[in-house]
């Protein structure tokens, strides 16, 4: 009987995050000839990090478009496509070089639907590697979450695993509206267990939902992207100490989530925020204000506590640079702080 | 008697009008006349447009109503402003009262240089534009006096209007241009062979993301018909201190370019016939200078005399408005009669009459509609307003 079920039971694949990003948008590209892609090196270089390889031998050159170095005019076009009816994905090789073309994003693409009073809407994804990478220094390092995050009529989603990065993308680009797709490049190689819905070409994962990744009783633990990872780690560790953390993956920076970690925190009553960007003004920041602004709070029997990158630039020495990003060691600190122990 | 003037009208392609346009009608009016334009300044280019163009009296009624109407518009908008009850930024694209001269040329040549599937999209100078694009009177001066029945619902005011293929109405200056180029590929991918008109000022010109376009446009033979609105001055800055080369229309480098009249309405549309029909054979994106002259100050806060001369200003009026060019040429030509050109002004007047005292007097939107259109298709969802107590519901 054993048997037969064995031979029955689909093996889960194992596809790493770039491999789930490229087949999310070849999916999307077959279904639906609006959708195509620019940016630089995504179409002959098969993508700086080979996350759009294969496609532009599959779509050809009216799909998958080379773009010079010139990131404020092909955002702009982008969005104007958008305007127009197509369904671009833009590519910043980094989310760094985005800032080039932050105007396009945030001034033609976020406000543009409201200021025409809901007559004009832009399905523009903006997508790309975010955050710190591995000795690259301080200006490819930063994390754009919170500044997207910040804007009204954008979307930001942060994928931590190949699941995530799939169904988020694949949402993405089917929304009507400007999105944001912080990626992660360290993740990129990362294999992960596609489960089997995931399989499916009509996976979709709702963008404004986060996700229990592992359920526990004693602490609240809530984090976007690689750090979701570190947590886990975390809290594998403290598992062993008889410690058992809910480990929250947000998958959506903006509209954030913050129902699922009120209701995490009612029922562990301590918190702890984990990511890899900047104190001030951070993601953290603003699941702590708004865990204070609802019913959540009288729940808390210790402060919300806050893990971030460093305060400093990122310095390009590995032992400066490990020591700028959360740890997974920072992370049981702060938790045990947290619960007093 | 009857008979025969039923006759003459249905010549002269005029419908039956009440009895006074019946009288005027009965007059020999020319079917249409051919005028001499000016040349075009080309770069790149063999050949520009033609120096001469036939216009027709129904097209010359209608360039002189719509020019009309969207002069009245911008005076009526200036008067409004003075009130107060159009707040903020009001950049006007018309002249005063007793002086005029100005942009009207412009947004009405184009339109007639265009087809309404083509696409247009220009900088925050952008009321007479979206008129030309279709929307109302009505719909604009609400817009601009920030009132429900406004043709962005009251969210957007002066710079943010938008009307089918056209895309505003933009404030920052510059980012119109790679959204046109963008609009501009779109026409490309779609196959249907229309072009994207992408104005942007003398100002706008030292952006650099519209070298970024150009480069593009040009790399991917975009259909996009780059037009920059030479008016002399961005803001306070006359274009002699703003830019190197204040040729603007070979500032395309490698793209095509013609500079043209932006004062002759004829000139407008012949340049943009010729532009438009170079960028549907494919050949890729293409410039146009207009050359005109912004008699106002550069918005209702500048009167526009602190960075140059009384005279200037007197000289350039006295010399070519666009709409009294328009009436003399017709007029000479008999294609027209003064008095019916009159009876013209006299209906768009009051119409203008009518859209300021609707927009006078219509609310304001709803307070529960701030948090509306935030996202396109989405169901609705909660808005935070100025504490965390009071919500604003956002529906799509």
């Amino acid at each position: 009987m054993a048997a037969v079920c064995g031979l029955m039971r689909r093996p889960l694949e194992q596809v790493t995050v770039r491999d789930a990003i490229n087949q999310g948008m070849d999916e999307e590209l077959e279904r639906d000839e609006k959708v195509f892609l620019l940016g630089e090196e995504v179409a002959q270089y098969d993508g700086a990090y080979k996350v759009s390889r294969g496609l532009w031998k599959k779509y050809g050159d009216k799909r998958i478009i080379d773009t010079p170095i010139s990131e404020m005019g092909f955002a702009g076009i982008a969005v104007g496509a958008a305007m127009a009816g197509l369904r671009p994905i833009c590519e910043f090789m980094t989310f760094n070089f985005s800032m080039q073309a932050i105007d396009q994003v945030i001034n033609s693409a976020a406000k543009t639907y409201y200021m025409s009073g809901g007559i004009q809407p832009v399905p523009v994804v903006f997508r790309g590697p975010n955050g710190a990478s591995a000795g690259v220094a301080a200006q490819h390092s930063q994390c754009f979450a919170a500044w997207y995050g910040h804007c009204p009529g954008l979307k930001v989603v942060s994928p931590w695993n190949s699941e995530d990065a799939k169904g988020l993308i694949k949402s993405a680009i089917r929304d009507n509206n400007p999105v944001v797709v912080l990626e992660n490049e360290l993740m990129y190689g990362v294999p992960f267990e596609l489960p089997s819905e995931a399989q499916s070409k009509d996976f979709l994962i709702p963008i404004g939902k986060a996700k229990i990744e592992r359920q526990g009783t004693h602490i609240t633990v809530v984090a976007h992207s690689r750090p979701v990872g570190h947590c886990l780690e975390a809290a594998t560790v403290l598992s062993k100490e008889g410690i058992e953390c809910e480990v929250i993956n947000m998958r959506t920076i903006r509209p954030m989530d913050i129902e699922t970690i009120e209701a995490s925190v009612m029922k562990t009553n301590h918190l702890v925020t984990v990511e890899g960007g900047w104190p001030q003004f951070g993601v953290g920041a603003e699941v702590c204000a708004r865990i204070m602004e609802g019913p959540a709070f009288n729940f808390l029997d210790a402060p919300a506590v806050r893990v971030t990158g460093a305060d400093v630039p990122m310095p390009y020495a590995k032992i400066l640079e490990d020591n700028s990003i959360p740890q997974v060691k920072d992370i049981i600190f702060a938790i045990k702080k947290t619960l007093n122990i | 008697m009857r008979k025969m003037l039923a006759a003459v009208s249905r010549v002269l392609g005029v419908a039956q009008k009440p009895a006074s346009r019946v009288l005027v009608a009965s007059r020999n009016f020319a079917n249409d006349a051919t005028f001499e334009i000016k040349k075009c300044d080309l770069h790149r280019l063999e050949e520009g447009p033609p120096v001469t163009t036939v216009l027709t009296r129904e097209d010359g009624l209608k360039y002189y109503r719509m020019m009309q109407t969207v002069r009245r518009m911008e005076l009526k908008a200036d008067q409004l402003y003075k009130q107060k009850i159009i707040r903020g930024f009001c950049h006007l694209c018309d002249g005063q009262l007793l002086l005029p001269l100005t942009q009207e040329a412009c947004c009405v040549g184009l339109e007639a240089g265009i087809n309404p599937t083509d696409h247009l999209i220009t900088a925050y100078r952008a009321h007479g534009f979206t008129f030309t694009r279709g929307l109302s009177v009505r719909e604009i001066l609400t817009e601009l006096t920030g009132r429900r029945g406004g043709c962005a619902k009251g969210k957007g005011g002066s710079m943010h209007m938008y009307a089918k293929n056209f895309y505003g109405g933009n404030g920052i200056v510059g980012a119109q241009v790679p959204l046109g180029a963008g609009i501009a590929l779109a026409c490309k991918y779609n196959g249907k062979d229309e072009v994207c008109l992408t104005l942007y000022g003398d100002g706008a010109a030292n952006q650099g993301q519209i070298f970024e376009a150009y480069n593009m446009a040009a790399l991917w033979k975009l259909p996009c018909v780059f037009i920059c609105e030479n008016n002399r001055y961005g803001m306070g800055t006359s274009v002699e201190r703003a830019a190197a080369s204040t040729d603007y229309y070979k500032r395309g480098d490698f793209i095509p370019g013609l500079r043209v009249d932006g004062m002759d309405i004829l000139c407008v549309r012949e340049a943009t016939r010729f532009a438009a029909a170079y960028c549907r054979s494919g050949k890729g994106p293409i410039l146009m200078e207009l050359q005109t002259y912004r008699y106002h100050g550069h918005s209702m806060s500048d009167p526009g005399v602190s960075y140059r001369t009384r005279e200037e200003i007197q000289e350039v009026r006295s010399k070519s408005d666009p709409i009294m060019l328009l009436k003399d040429r017709m007029v000479n030509s008999n294609l027209a009669s003064v008095e019916e050109l009159k009876e013209i002004d006299v209906e768009v007047r009051k119409e203008i009459e009518d859209a300021a005292q609707f927009a006078t007097a219509d609310p304001e939107p709803p307070l529960e509609e701030l948090g509306y259109h935030i996202y396109s298709s989405d169901p609705p969802f909660e808005v935070r307003g100025a504490n965390q107590w009071i919500k604003f519901k956002s529906v799509s």
